[in-house]
């Protein structure tokens, strides 16, 4: 008895040497709740896949808190490998050239093949320099799209509007007779500003959307911009639209509780929607266009965020972080993540397991966002690169809430955008010297 | 007679060493750090940086936003303090006079203290939600759309209840503490010269409670400017948008959302100065008008 015990803790002895012989690398995310498991979830996966490295996740707050604490570590020498960065901080940390391992060169130097055109379209160049280098890993990927009460809409006898035209006429008179709010959506920035421009093709920076300078301009002081907006008041005034301020939650609960029929949120939205059990019937497709505007309707980009390989580490380090790049694109791992969460895969490959799988005959508004994100091109559709973004944002967000509050109007608002944005933009380029 | 002293010249220094140390490290080093910022624009990683001058001040002059936070701030500070201050008087005095159960009825009005400001921003959210809260049911009965969020004003009236209330007990406890430091024979012969409770209490009560109600009011400044950060925070879940914001706020965005650290450490030495002037004017009101006894 006494010996097995021995034997037993010499064998743990040995079994924890070993472990401690395994290169340990960190990576800090933003993703809370039921992501935050899946998160976990992939990083076990990762561990009991193969024996020579150890992963650990650690969860770090929202989006700004999780960069703001990498900056801070960066700057102290403590950064973690694998850092999480939202879709506005990117221009941020891919603009601190020496911060970050472009993850393109990450991966080849490590010997593990990289073809950027495995990766889908929306997906491939937002987190890439100008000349088409991959600086970030896209991680998890969603893209703005209409959600709709199906039951409602069935009620009203009118089908989910394709263009804003047929919203504005048709959908939305039918779904208030039958006692509707027939739209919301939860971020304005993003839904109505960003990816309004992809969808219709139209420039939302000088510099190529800001891509091959820091001397950029922003372009949203626009005719097509104010035009939406002005018609997006008149809509909030007729009960169209209701707006429950900048909170993405408050604009998503009344679609929940049946209140609204039509709501735009994130591609991403539709794992927590299907475990809600919703008291009706859901489904989702493509974000409406103006036919005044175009009517040939282009792709939208990703938002959501990717990982960054942290540079300053060492070369046993960086290949673990190479190993697990390697591992997390796999077409299993990022099915995994689509399938859970409803961010898109990032891959070819993984969406064409996913539609093997069988999972859109099963979930057929799973597809919407990487349908959406595959559409036809454009030379404004790959994205936008702006510095101090999170605060360009925060200025659309105040002067949205005042257009629709009656404090200021469309004109003066998208003004006050340009101005203070340019001022915003203008004092990145100087940080960047 | 002897003068105590210290007969080594170092000795004192050798003692003030860790608490010099550590106001050095913490305080001083930091605010000169701030300061040297302000007068740069910076890569957040540390890369690179830009002097500028005074250029982070002229352009918070300049913008609208801030100075619709700063005025936002000086309304807000001004409400909060008053009616935390007035309303905790007011509950003191009432307390005061209380002889059943006057301990129960205090440790009520003491409790809020253990709440802190952001699970206040929490109740708050609660009390005050745009689509299920009770008071917003409540005041929907006279005609009020409460839309905490998305009103300005709603917002702002929101944030006010939520800081005065959570600084109540705070105020309550010191006027309480004070009125029971006057003197009995005092009271009494003001009983005599002055029949009308109201009288008393303007004439004798509150010029005698002028220090308590100094030393508080100076506390209630930096409380409604810097800790009630909290319940704005928890308030606006995230999103900033159009919502009122006070300066302090606005720090925090602009520096740890926004990662600009030239303009919001011109923000916080703005800070600095508004905290050291109210300082030399506590000091200087000490010494010349209020007489603590």
């Amino acid at each position: 008895m006494k010996r097995l015990s021995i034997v037993s803790s010499l064998a743990l002895m040995l079994a924890s040497n070993a472990a401690f012989a395994e290169t340990q690398i960190t990576w800090w995310h933003a993703m809370g709740g039921a992501l935050g498991e899946t998160v976990n979830q992939i990083a076990t996966d990762f561990n009991n896949s193969q024996d020579e490295y150890t992963i650990t996740p650690v969860f770090k707050g929202s989006y700004e808190e999780t960069l703001t604490a990498g900056i801070a570590a960066f700057r102290a020498g403590e950064q973690p490998n694998i850092m999480q960065v939202f879709d506005a901080g990117a221009a941020t940390v891919i603009g601190a050239k020496g911060a970050t391992i472009p993850v393109q060169d990450l991966l080849t130097q490590n010997g593990v093949a990289f073809d950027i055109n495995d990766y889908i379209s929306g997906v491939r160049y937002f987190y890439a320099d100008a000349d088409g280098k991959m600086i970030g890993m896209p991680f998890n990927s969603s893209s703005p799209i209409m959600y709709f009460n199906v039951d409602a809409l069935a009620a009203s006898g009118v089908e989910a509007p394709k263009t804003w035209e047929e919203f504005e006429t048709t959908t939305a008179p039918a779904l208030i007779e039958a006692g509707y709010i027939p739209l919301a959506q939860s971020h304005s920035p993003w839904i109505f500003v960003e990816n309004f421009m992809s969808r219709h093709n139209l420039p939302f920076a000088t510099n190529d959307n800001g891509y091959t300078g820091s001397d950029t301009q922003i372009l949203v002081n626009s005719d097509e911009m104010k035009m939406h907006w002005t018609n997006v008041k008149e809509w909030l005034d007729e009960g169209k639209y209701a707006w429950y301020g900048a909170s993405w939650d408050d604009n998503q609960a009344p679609f929940e509780e049946g209140k609204v029929a039509i709501w735009m949120g994130s591609s991403g939205s539709f794992g927590g929607l299907m475990q809600k059990d919703l008291p009706f019937e859901f489904s989702a497709t493509y974000l409406p266009y103006w036919e005044e505007i175009t009517t040939e309707p282009t792709q939208t980009f990703i938002g959501g965020a990717s990982l960054f390989a942290m540079a300053g580490k060492s070369d046993e380090e960086n290949a673990a972080t190479a190993a697990f790049f390697e591992f997390l694109t796999s077409p299993e791992v990022q099915y995994m993540w689509h399938r859970e969460t409803g961010y898109v895969p990032i891959t070819t490959a993984a969406y064409e397991l996913a539609k093997e799988d069988g999972h859109y005959d099963r979930f057929p508004a799973a597809e919407v966002g990487i349908q959406q994100l595959s559409l036809a091109s454009g030379e404004n559709t790959k994205g936008y690169r702006m510095g101090f973004y999170p605060q360009i944002r925060d200025v659309m967000n105040r002067e949205f809430g005042r257009i629709l509050t009656d404090e200021t109007s469309v004109e003066a608002a998208f003004e006050t955008i340009e101005t203070e944005a340019n001022e915003l933009l203008s004092r990145f380029a100087m940080t960047q010297n | 007679m002897k003068r105590a002293g210290f007969s080594d010249r170092w000795l004192p220094v050798l003692f003030l060493l860790p608490q010099l140390t550590i106001i050095v490290i913490f305080f001083y080093w930091p605010a000169a750090h701030a300061v040297r910022s302000s007068f740069f624009l910076q890569d957040p990683f540390g890369f690179g940086e830009t002097f500028v001058g005074i250029k982070n001040y002229t352009m918070l002059l300049d913008s609208a936003s801030y100075l619709r936070a700063a005025w936002f701030t000086v309304i807000f500070v001004t409400l909060v303090t008053f009616l935390s201050l007035a309303i905790a008087l007011l509950l003191a005095v009432k307390a005061d006079k209380v002889i059943r159960g006057a301990k129960t009825y205090r440790t009520l009005l003491m409790w809020v203290y253990a709440v802190a400001p952001p699970v206040a921003g929490v109740i708050g959210l609660v009390l005050f939600d745009q689509s299920w809260g009770p008071i917003k049911d409540f005041v929907a009965q006279f005609g009020w759309d409460f839309r905490l969020g998305v009103n300005y004003f709603d917002t702002a009236f929101t944030l006010v209840v939520m800081s005065v209330w959570k600084q109540l007990p705070v105020n309550f406890i010191f006027f309480l503490s004070g009125l029971q430091s006057i003197p009995r024979s005092v009271r009494e012969a003001a009983l005599i010269d002055n029949r009308s409770a109201a009288g008393r209490f303007w004439d004798v009560t509150f010029p005698l409670l002028a220090p308590t109600g100094f030393f508080l009011l100076i506390i209630n400044i930096t409380y409604a400017l810097f800790d009630t950060f909290g319940i704005f925070d928890t308030t606006f879940k995230g999103e900033p948008g159009n919502n009122p914001m006070t300066l302090v706020y606005k720090v925090y965005l602009d520096g740890f959302r926004g990662n600009d650290l030239g303009g919001s450490s011109a923000q916080s030495v703005i800070l600095m100065v508004l905290v050291l002037a109210l300082t030399i004017f506590q000091f200087r009101m000490v010494e010349r008008r209020i007489h603590y006894t």
